[in-house]
C-alpha cells in the first residue's frame, strides 16, 4: 500500500516503532518531551510513552551526551536529539573521546550503542555557529558511524537501523528537508529498515555520475532533470545515504559505467567527504576516469547570514549544471 | 582538608556499624590491598624508569585508603569509574596484578590487550568502566552508569572518582546539575591530593571553605573525609552510598589525600612545587597503609612478623607480574584493527555492508 509521510514524520514512525520494540530504547535531549520536539520530530512520543522513555534534558550536551554513553556501557540504547548538530562542539570530548574510543582502548570489553541525531544544515539564516555540516568531522573518527538520509523513506530505515546497530551511530538530518514528502512504505508490509554503508541509485543515467548525501541528493536530482532537458546529458544520481559505512563498491561502479563524476557535498571542501570520496576513485577507479572529478561544496568559508546569498554559498542544481558542463 | 586539619586529633571512626561488622580477616585483607597496590606501583615505577612502558605512569602511592575503604563497601550493583590514577581503584575491585600489568607493558595479555595503557584499564565483569584519559570526561559517564542503575529498577550506586583538578570542568559542573535533577544514584569522590598537576588548590580553585561545598549550589549532600584513615573513609562512604541506593541522592565526597610522586612519573617540577618537609610530613604522619598497619596492631589482631609478610608476599607477586609482562607477547598489526566496531568484531550481517575501515 503506497503512502507518503514527510521526512519528520517517517522519522518519528521510525523512532515510535523502536521505542515499541525494546524497552531500553530512550529518547533524551532538549525539548524532545513536553515541547514535542524544536522540529517537532518527536511530537506526540511523550504523551504516549510517557516520561521514563521521552527525557527531556537541560541545555547540557556535554552531561546528558555523555550520561546516554555511560548508560549505553550498560545496556540502556538512548537516542539523543541535538537541536543542531552545530552544538556538537560543547560535547566534543563526549563524542569522539568517549563514544568512541572506549571500545578500543578498553580491548573490546565494552561497547556504546547510542544515536546521536539532529539537523546538521546550512541554509537557514541561522549563522556560522549553527549551520555545521560535520557528516565528514565524525566519520574520520574510527569507532563512529555516521548517515546522512535525503527521503523519507532513507530517514525512517537508517534511524532503525542506526537505533539496533550496537555501535555508536550519529544521524544527520536537515531542517530543510523535515518537511518534504516521499513514500514510505505501510509498517503492515514488514519492517522498513535501511541497512548502514548500503547506497542507493537514486536516478540512472549513462554520461555522469553525481554523488551525493543529505539534501545535496535533491539538488543533485533536480540538476540531472536539468542536464537531460537542456543540455541532453543523461546523468547518475547516488545517494550515499551512509557516510561510515560507506558503499564503496557502489560508488566505484558508477563511476566505472560514466567515467566522468561530479561530487556533490554540503561539507566544506578541506577535508570533507568529498575530499574522501574523491581520493577513493583515484586510487581505485583512476582508469576508468575521462576527466578529473570535480566537486561542488559549500563555498569556503564560514556560514553566511545573509538570505539574499546564502543559499549560493551551498551547493543547489545550477551550480551543480554549471560544474557538470565544464567536463568535457 | 588542610595539614594543619589532618594533624589535629581526628575522631575514631572504628566503631561505626559499616567498620564494626569487619571480622578480624577482612581488616587484614584491605591492608593487603592497599599494600598490594602500593608493591605493584613500586614495581611499576621500578621498570617504567628502565624502559618497559611507554607514555604516562600516575601513581597512586599515598592514596591507597581511598579506592579500598570506599571500593570495599562495594555490592553486585555497584559501579566504579575514575581518570587516570587508576591502578588502585583496578586491584581494588579485583583485577589481577599480571592482566594491569601487562598493560602498561603495552602486551597482548594486558586487560586492554595493549590498546589502552596505564590510563585507561577496564573490568566491566567487575563493574570497573575505567580508567579515562580526560580530566573530568569520565564524570558524565559516572552520571549515565547511575542512570542506567535507575532505568534498570537495580537498587546500586555509582562511585566516580575525580581528582581535585577536575573539579573546574564544565562536564563535571553539568554532571552535578543533573545528577540532582535527575536523582540519580551517583558518588563523586573527589580524591583531594591538593595538587592538579603542578599548581595547587588553593591557585587553581575558587571556593568556600572546601571543594565539596560547591555541591550546596546543586542542592546535593557532600561530606569531607580523611583519606589517610581506612575506618573514616569507610564510615563516612557508606552514608553516602546508602542514600544513593535507597534514595537515588547523590553526594560529593571530598576525601584528603597525598600522593607522594609526582603527578606523573614525567613530572619534572614534583619536587618544586611542593616542599620536601610537606610530602615527609605525609609520609611519616599520615601514610594510610603505616597507620592501618599500626592499628590492626594496636587491636591485637595482626602481628608485625605477619604484616610483613603480607608485605614480602605482595611484593612477590608484583615482581611476577612483571615478569609475566615482560614475557608475554606484543600485539601485532592485525590487532591494531580489532575492537574498533561491535559490529565488525563479531562479524555481523551489518558488518558486512559498506566499507569500515578506509587503508586502502
Amino acid at each position: 500500500m503506497s503512502r507518503t509521510l514527510t521526512y519528520r514524520e517517517a522519522l518519528r514512525e521510525g523512532l515510535d516503532e523502536e521505542l515499541a520494540r525494546d524497552p531500553n530504547v530512550v529518547l533524551m535531549g532538549e525539548e524532545v518531551a513536553q515541547y514535542n520536539g524544536a522540529y517537532k520530530v518527536t511530537e506526540g512520543l511523550w504523551k504516549k510513552w510517557g516520561d521514563k522513555r521521552i527525557v527531556d534534558t537541560p541545555i547540557s550536551e556535554a552531561g546528558f551526551i555523555g550520561m546516554g554513553i555511560g548508560a549505553s556501557m550498560l545496556g540502556i540504547r538512548p537516542v539523543m536529539e541535538l537541536m543542531f548538530w552545530s552544538f556538537h562542539s560543547v560535547a566534543f570530548d563526549q563524542l569522539v573521546n568517549n563514544a568512541a574510543c572506549v571500545r578500543y582502548m578498553s580491548g573490546g570489553l565494552i561497547n556504546c550503542p547510542i544515536v546521536m541525531r539532529g539537523p546538521a544544515n546550512g541554509g537557514t539564516g541561522v549563522g556560522a555557529t549553527h549551520s555545521h555540516i560535520p557528516e565528514g568531522l565524525f566519520a574520520a573518527f574510527p569507532g563512529l558511524k555516521v548517515c546522512a538520509p535525503a527521503t523519507p523513506a532513507d530517514a525512517k530505515g537508517l534511524i532503525k537501523a542506526a537505533i539496533r546497530d550496537n555501535d555508536p551511530v550519529y544521524v544527520m538530518e536537515n531542517t530543510l528537508l523535515y518537511g518534504t514528502v516521499g513514500e514510505v512504505p505501510d509498517p503492515s508490509e514488514g519492517d522498513h529498515v535501511v541497512p548502514l554503508g548500503l547506497a542507493d541509485l537514486k536516478r540512472v543515467g549513462s554520461d555522469i555520475s553525481l554523488i551525493a548525501h543529505g539534501r545535496s541528493v535533491i539538488h543533485a536530482l533536480a540538476a540531472a532533470e536539468t542536464l537531460q532537458a537542456e543540455h541532453g546529458i543523461s546523468a547518475e544520481v547516488l545517494d550515499l545515504r551512509s557516510i561510515r559505512p560507506l558503499d564503496v563498491d557502489a560508488i566505484l561502479a558508477t563511476v566505472r559505467k560514466t567515467n566522468r563524476v561530479v561530487l556533490v557535498d554540503e561539507s566544506k571542501p578541506f577535508g570533507g567527504v568529498s575530499a574522501m570520496v574523491a581520493t577513493l576513485i583515484q586510487e581505485h577507479a583512476f582508469d576508468y576516469l575521462d576527466a578529473p572529478i570535480k566537486r561542488v561544496c559549500t563555498l569556503d568559508a564560514p556560514a553566511i547570514y545573509s538570505h539574499h546569498i546564502e543559499h549560493l554559498q551551498l551547493p543547489n542544481p545550477s551550480r551543480i549544471v554549471e560544474k557538470v558542463l565544464t567536463i568535457k | 582538608m588542610s595539614t594543619a586539619q589532618l594533624d589535629s586529633p581526628r575522631l575514631d571512626f572504628a566503631g561505626s556499624a559499616v567498620n564494626r561488622e569487619l571480622t578480624p580477616e577482612r581488616k587484614i585483607d584491605l591492608l593487603r590491598q592497599m599494600i598490594r597496590i602500593r608493591r605493584f606501583e613500586q614495581a611499576a615505577l621500578k621498570y617504567y624508569n628502565a624502559g618497559k612502558m611507554n607514555g604516562f605512569l600516575h601513581l597512586y602511592i599515598g592514596q591507597e585508603a581511598v579506592a579500598t575503604g570506599t571500593i570495599s563497601l562495594c555490592g553486585e550493583n555497584d559501579h566504579v569509574i575514575t581518570a587516570y590514577r587508576d591502578h588502585g581503584h583496578a586491584l581494588a575491585v579485583g583485577m589481577d596484578m599480571n592482566s594491569c600489568m601487562a598493560e602498561m607493558y603495552g602486551k597482548q595479555t594486558g586487560c586492554s590487550k595493549g590498546k589502552g595503557g596505564s590510563m585507561h584499564f577496564f573490568a566491566p565483569d567487575k563493574n570497573y568502566w575505567g580508567g579515562h584519559g580526560i580530566v573530568g570526561g569520565q564524570t558524565p559517564l559516572g552520571l549515565g552508569l547511575a542512570y542506567g542503575l535507575k532505568y534498570l529498577g537495580r537498587e546500586g550506586c555509582c562511585l566516580c572518582y575525580l581528582g581535585d583538578g577536575a573539579v573546574n570542568q564544565g562536564a563535571f559542573h553539568e554532571s552535578l546539575n543533573l545528577a540532582a535533577l535527575f536523582d540519580l544514584p551517583v558518588i563523586y569522590v573527589i580524591e583531594n591530593n591538593g595538587y592538579s598537576m603542578g599548581t595547587s588548590q588553593k591557585r587553581s580553585s575558587a571556593y568556600r571553605g572546601c571543594l565539596a561545598q560547591r555541591a550546596e549550589a546543586y542542592d546535593m549532600e557532600w561530606d569531607v573525609i580523611d583519606g589517610s584513615d581506612l575506618y573514616e573513609v569507610r564510615a563516612k562512604t557508606h552514608i553516602a552510598m546508602e542514600r544513593a541506593r535507597k534514595e537515588h541522592r547523590p553526594s560529593i565526597l571530598e576525601i584528603s589525600t597525598y600522593r607522594y610522586y609526582g603527578h606523573s612519573v614525567a613530572d619534572a617540577n614534583a619536587k618544586k612545587y611542593r616542599s620536601p618537609e610537606e610530602i615527609e610530613n605525609y609520609k611519616q604522619n599520615h601514610d594510610p597503609i603505616t597507620l592501618f598497619r599500626k592499628r590492626l596492631i594496636q587491636e591485637g589482631i595482626l602481628t608485625d612478623e605477619q604484616a610483613d609478610q603480607i608485605s614480602k608476599e605482595a611484593a612477590e607477586e608484583a615482581t611476577a607480574a612483571c615478569r609475566f609482562a615482560d614475557e608475554s607477547p606484543a600485539p601485532t598489526i592485525p590487532d591494531i584493527m580489532t575492537d574498533v566496531y561491535w559490529e565488525t568484531d563479531n562479524q555481523t550481517p551489518a558488518s558486512r555492508i559498506g566499507h569500515h575501515f578506509f587503508n586502502d
